[in-house]
């Protein structure tokens, strides 16, 4: 089974990295742009064909070592095939 | 009196900080490396700036899930001194032995330079040797240095008096809040900081403000 996981900041934490390529976007022409957050995606393929039991595990793995939930929020994401 | 220094794979500042922990105590300390699975037991460890991992997922995040992690949060549980500087304070961060984060620069930019810190706690078992308030020159060299928490966890590290060094008024290198340069644990054992006291442990390096660090560490285990 594979997942898909989000790794997102925290509304509220500062991503100075989002904003820089905010700026590059303007300074490219392009208009509208409001905000860019930028996190990272983590793709995970399992032997466990239980989805209960993947997610539980894939909690785990975000809890203990994928995201830093001080300041990092984590969504996962399993695909059905 | 026995001391030691983890060596991860990127460490760089290891053989450093091994020069000044041997000035102070007259012993080498023992080099342990991360994928050891028991460590001698010490009353100094001294987690070491480098990019252990190459900084892979977070910086710190593999380290603290090493091996050597488990032993080195063990002996802190049962006292030993700890002393993480720069990646070493992402480490123990990211293993839960002290709160926070370190995340990117707010400018984006990795800094190098000396910068003016006030010893806001020289209660700990590391800052003894240092005046209250004192300000002395430390330099930093980070990417990632810009200390976050949330405002509960700020307010607990000002209450129980854990914040071990901030940046003088003005410099502020990183944008880290209540301008963080270092904290401790409870107990001020365990010392996390951002600037690099064995780079300005002698006079060649343009200062011996780091030295103290060291010697009064020793002082306060002998």
């Amino acid at each position: 089974m594979k997942a898909t996981i989000h790794i997102t900041l925290k509304n509220g934490v500062l991503d100075p990295q989002g904003k820089a390529i905010e700026n590059a976007l303007g300074q490219l022409g392009f208009q509208g742009v409001d905000e860019v957050r930028q996190g990272k995606l983590v793709e995970v393929n399992l032997s466990e064909s239980d989805p209960a039991k993947a997610e539980a595990a894939l909690t785990d793995m975000c809890e203990k070592l994928l995201a830093n939930t001080v300041i990092e929020n984590y969504h996962i994401h399993l695909d059905s095939e | 009196m026995q001391a030691s220094v983890i060596v991860f794979p990127g460490s760089n500042c290891d053989r450093d900080v091994a020069v000044c922990v041997e000035a102070a105590m007259g012993k080498a300390p023992l080099m342990a490396w991360h994928g050891d699975a028991s460590l001698p037991k010490s009353d100094l460890i001294v987690l070491p700036g480098g990019f252990s991992y190459g900084d892979y997922l977070r910086c710190g995040s593999m380290a603290a899930n090493s091996p050597i992690m488990r032993e080195v949060v063990a002996q802190a549980e049962k006292g030993a001194a700890v002393l993480g500087i720069c990646n070493g304070f992402q480490v123990l961060t990211e293993c839960g032995l002290l709160p926070g984060v370190l995340m990117q620069n707010q400018g984006l930019n990795f800094v190098c330079r000396n910068t003016r810190l006030n010893v806001s706690n020289n209660k700990t078992a590391f800052t003894a040797q240092y005046e209250a308030d004192e300000e002395i020159i430390v330099p930093v060299a980070h990417n990632e240095g810009n200390y976050f928490a949330d405002d509960d966890t700020l307010k607990q590290l000002q209450d129980e008096d854990r914040i071990a060094f901030t940046y003088a008024a003005g410099d502020n290198p990183n944008g880290a809040c209540l301008d963080i340069a270092g904290i401790c644990d409870k107990a001020g054992r365990i010392v996390g900081m951002m600037p690099h006291p064995e780079r300005r442990a002698e006079t060649a390096l343009g200062g011996e403000d780091g030295k103290r660090m060291f010697t009064g560490i020793v002082e306060a285990l002998s």
